[in-house]
């Protein structure tokens, strides 16, 4: 089975700063990533790249083997770490808003999470907390019918027991078929639902690795290699 | 549920000791139903290709077995789930002898101190205080 993500050789400049350097991966299908790095590591930019929101200074981006463009974008579907939603909404309009907009929007998966994650369609977006923001968000991202979903931050800004919401809402709703890229910096809450994990480090990915091996082999938790990495 | 993970030891060998301790203590029966992946998943928290394999390891070790369309059932071989159990007590065993050894004792006084120990704890279970400390020995 081909690849859902490939990279090959990607660089990305923002004027004279390079925010990705040389990066070269692949994704598998069925497959949960973890994107780890500090703030300012280029894991946005990769989702960004992935999304075909930004195009790479050189290098390629394939999503099952397509070439990223116009056709990709119903594959992929990104959750960004700022709102896409706009303020008048109320989540009934964001729900609506999403449904418009993408074909493969599945409407009744997204009643039964917004039921799971306990929000209301009256609700208005503007008065959502942060946690309940992302989840509204999460919702929003895994209710299309993608092969790709970039989640960039889900976890950023709640406590630890929304973030146990978040993670079961991930494991129940995420399909199968399709493969899943969580960035964050907060690994030691999330690190048991990876398959595998990406370091990356000033722009360059420094490992790609299977979490179990990774404890298997060296003994070590993700979040230990994570601070071994960062360390200096 | 309640289940802490070790995350610097692979998770799904800590599901399988998981699982089979319920096998052994009775809280999944012989021919029991097992939850699916997804479900297992779900309630655990972790990925469910973590939860797949578990299952594939316990399948090959015949502790559990595949009904097709059904489902996963725990073995219905009782002879099996006392051989489990067996290995389970011999792995904790081990682990004891191992530590003890590092300490620098010797086996006989290993056999003493468990007796006393084991005796230790039946009479605590009465009310009474002793053999707490285990003997000294120069």
């Amino acid at each position: 089975m081909s690849n859902i993500l490939e990279l090959n050789h990607i660089s990305k400049m923002y004027g004279g700063k390079r925010a990705l350097s040389d990066v070269t991966l692949t994704v598998s299908p069925g497959r949960i990533v973890g994107l780890l790095g500090s703030n300012g590591s280029g894991k946005s930019t990769l989702m960004k790249l992935a999304a075909g929101l930004l195009h790479p200074s050189s290098g390629t981006i394939q999503i099952t083997g397509k070439p990223v463009g116009l056709e990709t974008k119903s594959l992929v579907s990104f959750m960004p770490d700022r709102p896409l939603t706009e303020k008048w909404m109320k989540v009934r309009d964001a729900i609506a808003y999403y449904r418009d907009f993408y074909a493969d929007f599945d409407e009744e998966k997204a009643r039964e999470m917004l039921d799971f994650m306990k929000l209301a369609e009256g609700d208005k977006v503007r008065h959502l907390s942060k946690g309940m923001n992302e989840r509204l968000q999460l919702t929003l991202a895994l209710s299309r019918k993608a092969r790709l979903y970039l989640l960039d931050e889900p976890i950023g800004g709640v406590d630890p027991v929304a973030r146990g919401k978040i993670l079961d809402a991930i494991v129940k709703f995420y399909d199968e078929d399709s493969s899943l890229i969580i960035s964050t910096h907060l690994v030691t809450d999330i690190e048991r639902i990876f398959d595998e994990v990406i370091f990356i480090r000033e722009g360059e990915k420094v490992m790609q690795e299977e979490v179990e091996t990774l404890r298997l082999k060296y003994g070590k938790s993700v979040d230990e290699m994570f601070k071994e990495v960062y360390a200096e | 549920m309640a289940m802490e993970f070790d995350n610097n030891l692979p998770i799904y060998l800590q599901i399988m000791q998981y699982i089979k301790k319920q096998i052994v203590t009775g809280t999944l029966k012989a021919g029991d139903k097992i939850p699916s992946v997804r479900e297992l998943a779900a309630e655990l928290q972790i990925n469910p290709n973590t939860v797949q394999r578990t299952f594939q390891e316990l399948e090959r070790e015949e502790v559990v077995e595949t009904k097709r369309g059904l489902g996963r059932y725990v073995t219905s071989e009782e002879s099996k789930i006392m051989t489990i159990k067996k290995e389970m007590a011999g792995e904790l065993l081990e682990r004891f002898l191992t530590g003890m050894q590092e300490l620098g004792i010797e086996e006989q006084d290993i056999v003493t101190i468990v007796a006393e120990a084991v005796a230790g704890g039946q009479s605590s279970q009465h009310g009474n205080e002793q053999g707490k400390g285990g003997p000294e020995h120069e």
